[in-house]
């Protein structure tokens, strides 16, 4: 059995650099949601020289849009979602100090070059396990942006969040090499 | 993702939180009579209660530009096709934009015939990598006209998943698209693998002398239809 290394936020530069694509990790403690248009706010912010609803120094971002919690839940399903839409507002909010997102799909090249510069990673989440992934979420509640309804900015506390190293700080990438083991040809 | 399914299934929570875009396929009986208010009011009011019931998300910005958020999911997309009868289909198929915004279309020249469907086929697919969350299923269109070519890939996908096209020709392209696109190694989840897709689903429609429109709608394994009769 492959070991799964626990991590707890905030992340220190130090844990983080020591990470290696393909690593399983467990996510234990606070992690921000944060969408399209959340993102899109909070550069607005940024622009505007105003401060931002939460302190990203040494957190992470998950990409998630949730579904309504039923009654007596903590959140409803909560898989990830497609990372590249939001690689145009990366690299600002890892030089604010961010060390790491989760996710699901490719990122842009000046995402994997901005995580070697900042020092941080991207995760990705099993795309499409929602049901299983909200039993890890323990607490959820909206921080910011509740007019954004699913976008709004949830703090989540999570429990051995199950999660793969994809981009590390050396520029690595999962994706390339698992597709580059079993690509039959060259396309 | 099997241990996902069967907490979705068990619990009756979502199994993917995009629900998706309530996209409904009406088979309207050409001898049922409709009364009181408008068939789309209707199919709109069942999607507002479906989605807040279910406590499934509402995902449906109204102004694409502005994106404000319509609060209910609606308004559904509905596709409308006359049939003999004095029935009434509707087949439900909400469609997550994980998917669908991989999803392409292009206008190919008729010169560049299978082969150049194929090799639209595998760029998509190939683009797309783990973003669709793979295993995925894929839907092609071939032929008609733009609009009829997305919307022939679209139905493609509401065949149950494996069940080859009828005609054998196709089915036979259905086969040889499926290997090829699992060749690519892209794999569950994009990490690498020999099952990228579980079935690629071609539907054809009779095209014009100067076009062979090809588009590629794409579904993950979270491949949600139900439908009823009235």
């Amino acid at each position: 059995m492959i070991t799964k290394i626990k991590l707890t936020t905030p992340l220190s530069e130090q844990v983080v650099e020591k990470l290696r694509i393909g690593q399983k990790v467990l996510l234990n403690g606070v992690l921000y949601t944060g969408r399209d248009a959340t993102h899109k706010k909070m550069i607005e912010l940024l622009d505007k020289g105003q401060s931002l609803p939460v302190e990203l120094k040494g957190q992470i971002i998950y990409y998630v849009g949730p579904t309504p919690a039923k009654p007596g839940r903590v959140i409803g399903s909560a898989g990830p979602t497609t990372s590249g839409r939001m690689d145009i507002y990366v690299p600002r909010l890892l030089a604010l100090g961010l060390k790491g997102m989760i996710g699901k799909g490719k990122r842009a090249p000046e995402v994997i070059k901005a995580l070697k510069q900042y020092k941080a990673v991207y995760f990705a989440a099993v795309g499409g396990a929602a049901a299983l992934i909200s039993k890890c979420i323990k607490e959820a509640e909206v921080v910011a942006y509740p007019e954004l309804g699913p976008e709004a900015i949830h703090r989540l506390v999570v429990e051995d969040f199950p999660a793969i190293v994809v981009n590390d700080t050396l520029g690595g990438d999962l994706y390339e090499e698992g597709t580059k083991i079993y690509a039959a040809k060259e396309h | 993702m099997i241990i996902n399914a069967e907490i979705a299934s068990s619990e009756k929570v979502p199994m993917c939180q995009d629900t998706g875009y309530a996209v409904v396929f009406v088979e309207l009986g050409q001898d049922v009579h409709i009364e009181g208010s408008l068939l789309e009011d209707a199919i709109n009011e069942g999607v507002r209660r479906g989605y807040s019931e279910g406590y499934l998300r509402n995902s449906i910005v109204g102004n694409p530009l502005e994106r404000v958020n319509t609060g209910d999911n609606t308004p559904a997309v509905i596709h409308l096709k006359l049939v003999p009868g004095d029935q009434m289909k509707i087949i439900i198929a909400p469609k997550g934009s994980g998917t669908e915004n991989m999803s392409a279309i292009k206008m190919l020249k008729p010169a560049e015939g299978i082969e150049g469907v194929k090799k639209f086929i595998l760029d998509t697919i190939k683009a797309a990598g783990p973003n669709p969350c793979p295993p995925i299923i894929v839907g092609v269109g071939i032929g008609g006209t733009m609009e009829k070519a997305a919307l022939i890939a679209k139905e493609a996908l509401l065949r149950p998943v494996g069940v080859l096209n009828p005609r054998p020709d196709i089915a036979k392209l259905e086969s040889e698209f499926l290997n090829d696109v699992n060749a690519l190694g892209i794999g569950p989840q994009g990490l690498g693998g020999i099952n990228t897709a579980l079935a690629v689903h071609v539907e054809i429609y009779p095209t014009h002398i100067a076009s062979l429109p090809v588009a590629v709608n794409i579904n993950c394994h979270a491949s949600r239809h139900r439908e009823a009769i009235l």
